[in-house]
């Protein structure tokens, strides 16, 4: 098993930790795991990017040509990994903000209304879990249970209160996807 | 105790690494990509275990003179930079070198010249193994490709240095410092005692504490005869670094009939395009410097000669080319393919250069 | 009467202390350096820590400072002595540790390591040797260097629109909160050099008690420098550099 990811959109979107808690549940089943962004001077506005290796064998490359999977939450995002996407693979896509939705017909295509469910949610900081519930949905990378062990591990203690919080938003991010 | 294995970036590797080392000392000042190092020990705060001092100094200068301080009182102490940074730092490097006192230098490279970018790069290949400050002087170079690498180097780094009394230096780039992967760190030992560092560093500038002779750490000679003894000295410390300490991996190799050479996370890269290529038939394979000073110079001329053509694949212009077509004495071809300025080449595009310089390569696989 | 009879008959009032070493200094006659060595050496030996003295050279006049004074040395590059022995101190904060620089070294090149050290209240001493000029390089400006004072590269004196004002580098460095002790000796008088021993034994107990950086400033001749007999230049020194570099405390808490 091998997984290859691209997720990608403006910084402050939560691309980055979106992928970290993905890597984190991909450890928590003794899975390879790379998590390799593309960092910015900016905290937050840029373009942000961050390519997800998860694998039963050891992984050589970190950096990618194609993907079996593309998250994408901007235009710009969409316009640059369409074409990179492996056919058969998958785009999983908020169309909010998307002017120009894929065209491809040799992937899965999956619109999410992650912003409008997160607004939905009154608490726009689960756009990113909304979205990952997606995926899950339509990747069977990795257990829901084994990201939220993955989340226990990397929160601090004092943020554990919001895990189900989160547990609901990939609920919802699968349900709607 | 079960080996715990973690997820974390090679820059914060290297932090947790430094204190379980045992290591006195770190003094750095932030620059990207590699504040994490400074940012996750002054988290850890490990003066409050081992006793090791952080301390954010107010330039890389003075950073640079501070491990050159604790260097010569007997101390593991070191320091992280990024390109511009280290290259600040080199007037310190040189007094090191000179003085022959171990440390460790950490450069997690970034596109230049100049300010350059914060993207990664590979461009400090020939500051970091042909010199860098002024004078007769090496380094020993470890170039790591994975986080693990991270976090092991700076033990071995240390040891080295120790061994040697000649500074080490980690030189990794913006990806194998910036990515998180999996690591297992090394088992925490305690720092030196006094005693200790007595018995193992004789030379060091700790008080007198009752020696007859006082020890002075310098670089200073101005008498050439006794400058030109000292030269040899460090000299020879070098052929018996050359002699023993070169570190590569080779993939592939066996049945290659052509070589990529690359170095750090690049040889990852190089490492899936020559995977790609012989699932068609290909016969590709790859040799990584581990210690690019070092170089392992008989290696790739073993290699040499049963190979038809070597492409070196770096983040640069061209560097460690330079030492490749040393090594093969001009027997076969020797090309390079680098991006340049915080560009990473991805698996395909190395192919690609690949099959530029060696058409009939690919010609006589399709046969 | 030989030596050895004055030494019997205890009459001695006056020796080489046994920190400073018989090598015959590279400094000019007539120089402070040497008064200053001698005050270190008495002072090292008196406060019974030469054991757990490390002495951080400079780049100057002042750079075989190692090769005189019997104690644990480092050589720094120029103008990095406080950096060095920041980390010196931290590392070992058993030890004594004091810098020895010069006016290029510590008011030019190494301003920032300066400042600071001094500004972390780092516990070490720093002896500063003010003679305004650069003596090992053959007399150029230095910071310290007076309006209209002549040097080698200054022929026609130093003027402040092209070179800018002498700075008063201990006056900046009592101003920050992490020195305790700042003051401005010379060594051109019997009285002044006893002044001066009083104020660098006060920085070494700073040091030991961990009270935070301590500066002593002396105001020095440069009589190859300065192109004048070591008398004249004891005059010349008392009647310009005093103005500009008065001498006494700037801080002591």
């Amino acid at each position: 098993m091998k997984e290859e990811i691209i997720i990608a959109g403006f910084g402050g979107q939560g691309v980055l930790s979106m992928g970290k808690i993905l890597a984190y549940a991909g450890l928590m089943e003794n899975l390879e795991v790379t998590w390799m962004p593309s960092y910015g001077p900016e905290q937050r506005g840029g373009t942000a990017n961050v390519t997800v290796i998860i694998s039963d064998k050891s992984i050589s490359s970190p950096v990618l040509d194609t993907y079996d999977t593309a998250v994408i939450l901007n235009q710009q995002s969409l316009d640059k990994f369409e074409a990179k996407v492996k056919p058969g693979g998958t785009i999983i896509y908020d169309p909010a903000g998307i002017h120009r939705p894929p065209t491809r017909t040799d992937i899965t295509v999956v619109p999410v209304d992650a912003m409008t469910a997160a607004i939905e949610m009154n608490n726009t900081k689960t756009y990113n879990m909304i979205l990952l519930g997606a995926l899950l949905k339509h990747r069977k990378i990795v257990s829901t249970d084994a990201v939220i062990r993955g989340l226990k591990k990397t929160l601090p203690e004092r943020h554990h209160h919001l895990i189900p919080l989160n547990e609901k938003a990939i609920e919802i991010g699968m349900s709607i996807s | 105790m079960a080996e715990e294995i973690k997820l974390m970036k090679g820059n914060e590797a290297i932090a947790h690494a430094a204190i379980r080392y045992g290591c006195d000392g770190y003094f750095g000042y932030p620059i990207t990509p590699q504040s994490e190092v400074l940012e996750t020990l002054e988290e850890l705060m490990p003066w409050e275990t081992t006793g090791m001092v952080v301390l954010q100094a107010e330039s890389e200068v003075a950073a640079i003179n501070m491990v050159y301080g604790g260097a010569a009182t007997g101390k593991a102490v070191m320091t992280s930079s990024s390109s511009p940074g280290v290259s600040l730092k080199q007037e310190g490097i040189s007094y090191i070198a000179a003085a022959e006192l171990p440390a460790l230098i950490i450069n997690v490279m970034r596109g230049g010249p100049g300010l350059g970018t914060i993207q990664p790069s590979q461009a400090d290949y020939f500051q970091a193994t042909k010199g860098g400050g002024h004078g007769d002087y090496h380094l020993i170079v470890l170039a790591p490709a994975t986080v693990q690498e991270m976090a092991d180097f700076v033990g071995l780094g240390f040891d080295l240095s120790f061994k040697y009394r000649t500074p080490a230096m980690i030189l990794a780039d913006g990806i194998v410092g910036q990515m998180m992967e999996k690591v297992v760190l090394p088992e925490p030992r305690p720092r030196r005692t006094k005693e200790e560092i007595e018995i193992q560093c004789p030379w060091a500038a700790t008080g007198r504490h009752g020696r007859k002779e006082r020890n002075v750490v310098t670089s200073l000679e101005l008498e050439p005869d006794k400058m030109e003894v000292n030269n040899i000295r460090l000299q020879e410390t070098y052929k018996h670094i050359s002699d023993n300490e070169v570190r590569f991996k080779e993939y592939y190799t066996e049945d290659a009939e052509y070589i990529i050479v690359a170095f750090g996370s690049v040889a990852r890269i190089c490492l899936k395009a020559i995977e790609d290529a012989r699932s068609n038939g290909l016969k590709i394979g790859l040799i990584r410097p581990i210690t690019l000073w070092p170089f392992p110079y008989k290696e790739i001329n073993r290699l040499s000669k049963t190979a038809k053509g070597i492409l070196t694949v770096e983040l640069n212009a061209g560097q460690m080319i330079e030492d490749v077509k040393l090594a093969v004495e001009c027997k076969i071809p020797v090309y390079h393919f680098g991006r340049m300025g915080g560009i990473v080449p991805n698996p395909g595009e190395v192919l690609t250069a690949f099959n530029k310089f060696f058409p009939e390569a690919t010609n006589n696989a399709n046969l | 009467m030989n030596r050895e009879d004055i030494i019997k008959n205890g009459t001695i009032v006056y020796n080489r202390p046994r920190l400073l070493n018989e090598r015959n200094t590279h400094y000019c006659p007539g120089c402070s350096h040497g008064v200053v060595h001698r005050i270190l050496a008495e002072l090292i030996e008196e406060m019974g820590i030469e054991d757990k003295t490390i002495g951080i050279a400079p780049v100057g006049c002042a750079v075989f400072a190692y090769n005189y004074i019997d104690v644990d040395w480092i050589e720094a590059a120029h103008g990095r002595a406080p950096a060095v022995a920041t980390a010196v101190s931290r590392l070992n904060p058993d030890n004594v540790v004091f810098t020895y620089q010069g006016d290029g070294d510590l008011a030019a090149i190494g301003t920032a390591e300066t400042i600071h050290a001094a500004n972390r209240g780092e516990n070490i001493v720093i002896i500063f040797i003010n003679n305004a000029i650069y003596g090992m390089t053959g007399g150029q400006m230095a910071p310290t260097t007076l309006l209209g004072q002549k040097t080698a590269t200054t022929p026609y004196g130093r003027k402040a629109d092209i070179n800018g004002y002498p700075i008063k580098m201990s006056d900046l460095l009592a101003q920050l909160d992490g020195t305790c002790f700042v003051t401005r000796q010379a060594v051109h008088t019997p009285a002044a050099v006893r002044k001066a021993k009083k104020a660098i034994r006060q920085a070494f107990e700073n040091a030991i008690a961990k009270r935070g950086t301590s500066v002593v400033e002396i105001v020095s001749t440069c009589n190859s420098g300065w192109k004048l007999s070591p008398a004249k230049s004891n005059e010349w020194m008392a009647s310009n550099m005093f103005e500009k570099y008065p001498l006494g405390d700037l801080k002591n808490i």
